[in-house]
């Protein structure tokens, strides 16, 4: 194996933790505006309100979002030092929707840390808004994003992207993102299912069979075309082996067996990224223009002593950086339920004034 | 404006506006953690305060620190594609390093400091901090190497081949001369905006609290800012003057536009403190100046010689061309345009003025803020609360000038004498890259009315009381008991 593909090969194992890891919290932002809304009542544990089902979906995935996002940095990085021409023509060309995806993740981020930071419901209001809408727009378009580089797009001999932001924006390419963010929704459900307790894991488990079956119908279509479009075998193999996993997820959804219908939905992302990036391989964007064009693993990539150093750095500092993030979800591993949340006091509420000096002297 | 006065725009406002954040970070998180770790060790519940009071504070900010940060990385791409394609493989290299080094490093760390209070042992949460820390620190040193390729080239070469600038040697790269005084400058100058930081709340709230037992605790937080402020101040001057040196060394003109000396000064070179007046050295009308001190500062001797403008004018475009050459570069790279070799020369002068200023006022603060509460005085006269609340902005503004001289002092280089800075832009139209930077102005000013009232709720509101019992066993993370309270928990 060269290292241009050993390098290939990483970066699609990047884009899959991004997608397996904050696929699940951008699932869990949706949720906050499905389960958030306070029920009309004929519920038997009424003490869960909204707002307190909101604090527990924030909670399950406090700890981890901001760790599951430096996947998606790290790919944009490991990309930039191991094929910058790769880098370059897809960050220039996707210029609009990458604008969409920072601000979305942006605001998202804020939300995240910012709501709670602050008691008033037009405050919380606003920023859940913000944080619902994010997590919808996020995965969609970076579906879009992944589902265009596998379809192809026109570029120039320079490798400059010569489409518009329409170009983009095709039946396929959504289709893709529409497929992420089902999926995500559904990882996000089975995510809440394993790490809640009380109402809110009885309706994410009734919510992820919907949401399950939905992406399943659309996983199939997509997957089905673009391993028609420049599938190989092993693409075909990968593509069955998510239908599968998905499929299995739903069963033990069923079962109530929560830990493997989230690990099926884990596989199911991973095993769909893993068939994008088999289908697009050897190329890294495929030119609609003139396949003379296209970038490949061979003329996009850095050179030997770039792919060397940067293959000694990911050796040695994966396997670390994946110990302590383990360790991190080891140490939250408890379930979070309404009842265990302790009582939120305002963080902003005034302070009784501290005894005197003369007092405190005596 | 054109594409690339736009996306040079663009560039500045997210890059100094990242960089409001970034010191604050860099030097609150060594605080927090300082704060946390003499908790531990003296068991004086004060500190576990002050650490719970500035790590919120700390946090207000990270938020914005983060998601700055990943524009920054992504704006080379979208923007600067052509230098991408022609350095990437030199350059991509730290941000990627970055990234796997130092991002997971903070995030993670992070998460697990807010949601780990009483839930891992206490040692093992003082130290998810200093890991935090670390992870900034490595952060920086990765993204300032990057940088300081972009200021002396080393460690690379032209492989006409591939038509594009290679790797040669990493190390090079990584112990950059530049780099070596200008990590210690920068992490100093964060180090800076730490201890104002924290000095400036301190006396702020020392001020509102007065009279009561907590003017005691932020009478320790003032003074040991002040302490911080001091020292780092220190290290600002020293490594800020070898950095001087080394500039004039490698970037000639930048430190003459630095000092609008047109004409080369044989010895003994006047440094200008200001000027008033045309800077193009022609109407000058009155200027204040100190004898001998730039030949000091520009090579240590008090008798060193001083290039002019105008004699770097004439002598250093052959000599960069013929540097160019010599590797191989084609002229339309290192051509730059209109083939004018001078930055913007009255922005270099005062930014770099300003710089200096602002940095080394707040170190006369601090000074000042350690004598007013000498001898365990909390009584302050009203000027030292406005000096309280001006200390943490004076070094951040120093930040924001520092970059903008060391990055317009740099031009017309997009890489110093190697590639201008108009042969590095992306092909996207000026109407597109005008809408991500309207986009991205107006969000990020939204942002800045958020952050900067929830900063100041938090510092108004002041520390919380101290738990009701303080045992040093109680945080055993042992599963059968009930959760003890969480501080930070959403």
């Amino acid at each position: 194996m060269t290292l241009e593909t050993f390098w290939f090969i990483l970066i699609a194992v990047l884009w899959t933790s991004y997608l397996m890891l904050e696929g699940f919290d951008f699932g869990v932002g949706m949720l906050l505006g499905i389960f958030g809304r306070d029920s009309q009542g004929s519920h038997e544990e009424l003490s869960e309100d909204g707002a307190t089902r909101k604090r527990v979906l924030l909670n399950a995935i406090g700890p981890f979002w901001d760790g599951n996002e430096v996947w998606l940095l790290t790919a944009g990085g490991a990309t930039f030092a191991a094929f910058p021409a790769w880098y370059a023509s897809m960050f220039s060309g996707f210029y609009l929707a990458f604008l969409l995806v920072l601000v979305a993740l942006i605001l998202r981020n804020m939300g995240l840390e910012y709501r709670h930071k602050r008691h008033g419901t037009t405050w919380q209001r606003r920023w859940d808004a913000i944080i619902v809408t994010c997590s919808v727009i996020a995965p969609l378009l970076v579906g879009t994003a992944l589902t265009n580089l596998v379809r192809g797009v026109p570029l120039n001999k320079a490798g400059d992207f010569t489409g518009t932001l329409l170009t983009l924006l095709n039946p396929w390419s959504l289709l893709g993102g529409l497929t992420i963010l089902a999926l995500s929704l559904t990882h996000g459900c089975f995510f809440i299912a394993l790490k809640t307790d009380g109402q809110v894991r009885r309706d994410a488990r009734a919510l992820g069979m919907k949401a399950a079956v939905v992406s399943a119908v659309l996983a199939v279509v997509l997957l089905g075309w673009v391993n028609v479009h420049t599938g190989t075998t092993w693409s075909w193999i990968t593509a069955v082996v998510a239908a599968v996993a998905l499929l299995g997820a739903l069963a033990a959804n069923l079962r109530g067996r929560e830990g493997f219908a989230f690990s099926g939905t884990m596989l199911t992302i991973g095993m769909a990224v893993a068939t994008y990036f088999l289908a697009l391989f050897p190329d890294v964007m495929p030119s609609t223009t003139n396949t003379a064009y296209s970038l490949t693993v061979t003329n996009a990539s850095s050179s030997h002593l770039t792919l060397q150093i940067m293959t000694g750095a990911a050796v040695v500092m994966t396997p670390i950086v994946i110990g302590y993030s383990a360790w991190n979800y080891w140490v939250f591993r408890k379930r979070i339920s309404a009842s265990t949340l302790p009582t939120k006091h305002d963080p902003l509420a005034p302070l009784a004034p501290s005894e005197s000096l003369q007092e405190a002297r005596h | 404006m054109s594409n690339l006065d736009l996306a040079r725009w663009q560039f500045a406002i997210t890059t100094v506006y990242h960089f409001l954040f970034v010191p604050i970070t860099i030097g609150l998180s060594a605080m927090v953690a300082g704060f946390e770790t003499q908790w531990l060790r003296r068991r004086n519940p004060e500190m576990l305060r002050l650490a719970k009071f500035f790590g919120k504070l700390l946090l207000i900010n990270f938020a914005l620190g983060l998601v700055t940060g990943i524009v920054q990385e992504f704006q080379f791409g979208m923007n600067w594609s052509a230098y991408s394609r022609f350095f990437g493989d030199i350059f991509g290299a730290p941000l990627a390093f970055e990234a796997l080094l130092a991002f997971f490093l903070e995030s993670t760390f992070l998460g697990v400091w807010i949601f780990g209070w009483g839930r891992i042992p206490e040692k093992a949460h003082a130290a998810c901090m200093w890991l935090v820390h670390i992870g900034t620190l490595l952060s920086a040193y990765f993204i300032l190497a990057a940088n300081s390729f972009m200021q002396h080239p080393v460690g690379w070469k032209y492989n006409a081949a591939t038509g594009r600038a290679e790797l040669t040697d990493f190390v090079a790269v990584l112990t950059n001369k530049v780099q070596l005084v200008t990590f210690p400058h920068v992490v100093a100058s964060a180090y800076l905006v730490g201890g104002g930081v924290v000095m400036g709340v301190g006396l702020w709230l020392l001020h509102k609290h007065r009279g009561t037992k907590d003017s005691l605790m932020y009478r320790k937080a003032a003074r040991i800012g002040a302490v911080v402020t001091l020292l780092a101040g220190a290290g600002v001057a020293v490594t800020g003057d070898t950095q001087g040196k080394i500039m004039t060394e490698v970037q000639p003109m930048k430190m003459a536009a630095a000092e609008a000396l047109y004409t080369t000064q044989d010895h003994c070179a006047a440094f200008s403190l200001f000027t008033i007046g045309s800077l193009n050295g022609q109407s000058q009308k009155a200027a204040v100046k100190v004898p001998c001190v730039l030949s000091f500062l520009a090579t240590g001797s008090f008798e060193g010689k001083v290039d002019g403008i105008n004699d770097l004018k004439a002598s250093l475009p052959a000599q960069l061309q013929k540097q160019a050459r010599a590797e191989g570069v084609p002229a339309a790279y290192s051509q730059p345009a209109d083939a004018v070799y001078t930055p913007n020369i009255p922005l270099a002068y005062w930014s770099f003025r300003l710089m200096i200023g602002v940095g080394m006022t707040s170190t006369i603060v601090a000074l000042g803020v350690l004598w007013a509460t000498r001898k365990g005085r909390t009584a302050l006269a009203k000027p030292w609360v406005w000096a309280g609340i001006a200390v943490p902005l004076l070094p951040v503004l120093g930040n924001s000038f520092g970059w903008i001289f060391t990055e317009t002092g740099r031009q017309p280089w997009l890489v110093y004498g190697v590639m201008s800075t108009k042969t590095g832009v992306s092909g996207n139209g000026a109407g597109t890259v005008l809408t991500s930077m309207v986009v991205f102005t107006l969000l990020y000013a939204a942002l800045a009315v958020v952050e900067v009232r929830l900063f100041l709720d938090y510092t108004r509101r002041g520390a919380d009381p101290a738990p009701p019992e303080l045992d040093p066993d109680a945080a055993s993370a042992d599963e059968h008991e009930a959760p003890a309270p969480v501080s930070f928990v959403y």
